[in-house]
């Protein structure tokens, strides 16, 4: 009730500056993350490190995104994607593709290809996965949660049992794709994410004003003409694409998308998702840009960033759980 | 049927594992050379140090894996928790971390003291977390053990990374009988002698496991208590990360599955559970060793997919009240 009040006493205007700051910041990284410690040929220097800044712009946007709304679905603050075991699932689909198809994608890897396969059976996977778990509705929060943990432990020890099996020359080119990181985007990929998140991000932009009506809850979002069943159905294939992009670009990344969705919600403290969700993509991008930045250029750790957020975004998970329970 | 009679064909099917484990191999070694008594020099060599070592070292770990899990679940009076996933086994393993990048010529018995060290403080951080969790629900007790475990992890991970340690550290926290020895793996019975502390101080811990109120109104010591399972547990945890590496949720399932039949009494369950964690342990190792023969799959892999599938069907089987 805290949010409500207070998104009542600040207005439209009042969220207004805070979207206007975070907007600045994320604006000013990417200066700084292009420019610092840049000399001489920027001929050079762009085709470099642009691919990169646009790779953790697109990953920061979708996991922000997906984080936001499935928490809407799920009617709670603290269940996120990758929590619930929506990036295992992709690892999976992708380790179980090399297994069955073996040497045949190995040889001739048309990565597009395979990428979108993998993203459609994604969609399949997660609509019949979580479909079922959300669908009976938060009963039994705790339950879910941990089942969704489990799952994604599930799911990962299955991968690493099926790449055990795998011949060794085609889990080569399944650990580039499962260990990739910012500092091997593929390029080729980079343009196809960027079609798709751009699509998605339309598509939830539509949806946004539904998205509200669902927050308040289903019953009320019943009697207000929104069929709860269907938005969930079409919101998780959405979220799915989101997942599929980022983690196939990045690899996952397990509590970024909750450190995001937190830090959003408190700061904007809004209900209506164009807001919140705008935030929360701002602020990813604030914290991957950024936090790549100070890490490589000011302290000379190369790709830690995932553990760094790792290390941090579940602090920010035990805190949420400890001072208010789960909402 | 009685405790006595299932107590006996668990002891037959261990053993029958146990022979199993010394015939099943990449090298070469067949029960009929020893049978007719041509057994030569090589062969016995290969007996006696590898496959034996390598059989007793999976008994060893599983049993007391499987009461380290039981004690933390009486601990902590909740039935879905054990030291792989409440971060005992990765502090374990950040100790591991850290006394290699400090001491790395150390003898091995040191770094797994060091390690326990490290796996007692994480145990207590997950012991003090949980008595402030403000909602006493018996599934939040495990998710902020998950987390806990999964933080220490990346702190183990960074500090590795930084010290280009990370393929030790992921010998440590994957769980392989295959580099068992002679002479490598007798740390292991330190932890089996403990879990033999934990069958006599059973009904103690089973004490414990009523809450801090009871026990102390019925004249249990009851910190003093909780110290010593503290202790034990984690001492376990860490000679298993430092001789073999972590195997997960032999400590959650076993217990579970020999609860549900048997009832909760420590001191009649204790033996059963440590009997049922080697057997399955073992039973593991030898599968591992089977599915792609000659090539090995470490235990600690078949036991994330048969122990995680294993855990959700508890999770479906649970009434939604408490538990």
């Amino acid at each position: 009730m805290a949010d409500v009040a207070a998104s009542q006493r600040r207005g439209e205007l009042g969220t207004a500056r805070p979207l206007i700051l975070l907007a600045l910041l994320a604006l000013s990284c990417c200066a700084i993350f292009l420019t610092i410690g840049a000399q001489g040929n920027w001929s050079f220097v762009l085709p470099i490190r642009a691919p990169k800044l646009v790779a953790m712009i697109l990953v920061g946007h979708a996991i922000a995104f997906s984080t936001v709304v499935f928490q809407t679905l799920s009617g709670n603050r603290i269940l996120t994607p990758s929590i619930m075991g929506v990036d295992a699932l992709y690892g999976l689909i992708q380790t179980l593709t090399v297994f069955f198809a073996g040497m045949l994608f190995a040889a001739n890897s048309n990565s597009m290809t395979l990428f979108l396969v993998q993203t459609m059976a994604m969609i399949g996977f997660a609509l019949a996965l979580y479909g079922t778990l959300l669908g009976r509705g938060a009963r039994d929060l705790y339950k879910l949660l941990l089942i969704g943990v489990i799952v994604g432990v599930l799911f990962r020890s299955l991968s690493g049992f099926l790449q055990r099996l795998i011949d060794p020359n085609a889990f080569v080119v399944l650990q580039d794709r499962l260990y990739a990181s910012f500092n091997t985007v593929e390029t080729e990929l980079l343009t196809v994410a960027a079609i798709l998140i751009g699509l998605v991000t339309l598509a939830f932009w539509r949806l946004l004003p539904q998205l509200d009506v669902l927050a308040l809850g289903r019953d009320t979002a019943t009697s207000l003409g929104v069929d709860p069943v269907a938005l969930m159905r079409l919101s998780l294939g959405l979220i799915a694409v989101l997942v599929s992009v980022s983690t196939a670009l990045v690899g996952p990344v397990t509590f970024f998308g909750l450190l995001v969705a937190s830090l959003a919600v408190s700061l904007v403290g809004s209900r209506r998702h164009a807001e919140t969700l705008l935030a929360a993509s701002l602020i990813a991008v604030i914290c991957l840009v950024g936090g790549q930045t100070l890490l490589e250029r000011l302290l000379h750790f190369d790709t830690a960033l995932g553990i760094v957020i790792e290390f941090v975004g579940g602090l920010v998970f035990l805190a949420i759980v400890l001072k208010r329970g789960i909402r | 049927m009685s405790d006595r009679h299932i107590l006996s064909l668990g002891c037959l099917g261990l053993v029958l594992l146990f022979v199993a484990s010394l015939f099943i191999g990449a090298g070469d070694l067949s029960f009929r050379t020893i049978a007719n008594g041509e057994m030569d020099g090589e062969a016995l060599r290969l007996l006696l140090v590898s496959r034996l070592p390598r059989t007793v070292a999976a008994m060893l770990a599983g049993a007391s894996l499987a009461v380290a899990g039981l004690l933390m679940q009486m601990l902590s009076s909740n039935r879905f928790v054990e030291p792989s996933t409440i971060g005992t086994t990765e502090a374990a393993g950040l100790g591991m971390v850290v006394v290699t990048l400090l001491a790395p010529g150390a003898l091995i018995f040191v770094k797994a003291l060091v390690a326990a060290g490290f796996a007692i403080a994480g145990t207590a951080v997950f012991l003090i977390l949980i008595r402030r969790l403000r909602l006493k629900s018996g599934l939040l007790v495990p998710l902020v053990g998950l987390v806990l475990a999964g933080i220490i992890q990346a702190a183990a991970h960074f500090v590795a990374y930084r010290a280009d340690l990370l393929q030790s550290l992921g010998a440590w926290s994957s769980g392989d009988f295959s580099m068992v020895l002679q002479g490598r793996y007798e740390l292991l019975w330190i932890g089996a002698m403990l879990g033999s502390v934990a069958l006599i101080a059973a009904d103690r811990f089973t004490l414990a496991g009523l809450g801090r109120d009871v026990s102390v109104n019925l004249g249990l010591a009851y910190e003093r208590v909780v110290a010593l399972g503290l202790v034990i547990v984690s001492a376990i945890a860490a000679v298993t990360v430092a001789t073999i590496g972590s195997i997960p949720f032999v400590g959650l399932v076993v217990p579970n599955l020999v609860t549900m039949t048997m009832g909760d009494n420590g001191r009649r369950i204790v033996p059963f559970v440590a009997l049922w964690g080697a057997i399955l342990v073992l039973g593991c190792d030898v599968l591992g060793r089977l599915l792609r023969y000659p090539y090995e799959i470490p235990v600690s892999v078949i036991m994330g997919v048969a122990g995680s599938a294993l855990f959700l069907m508890l999770l479906a089987r649970r009434r939604t009240a408490h538990g």
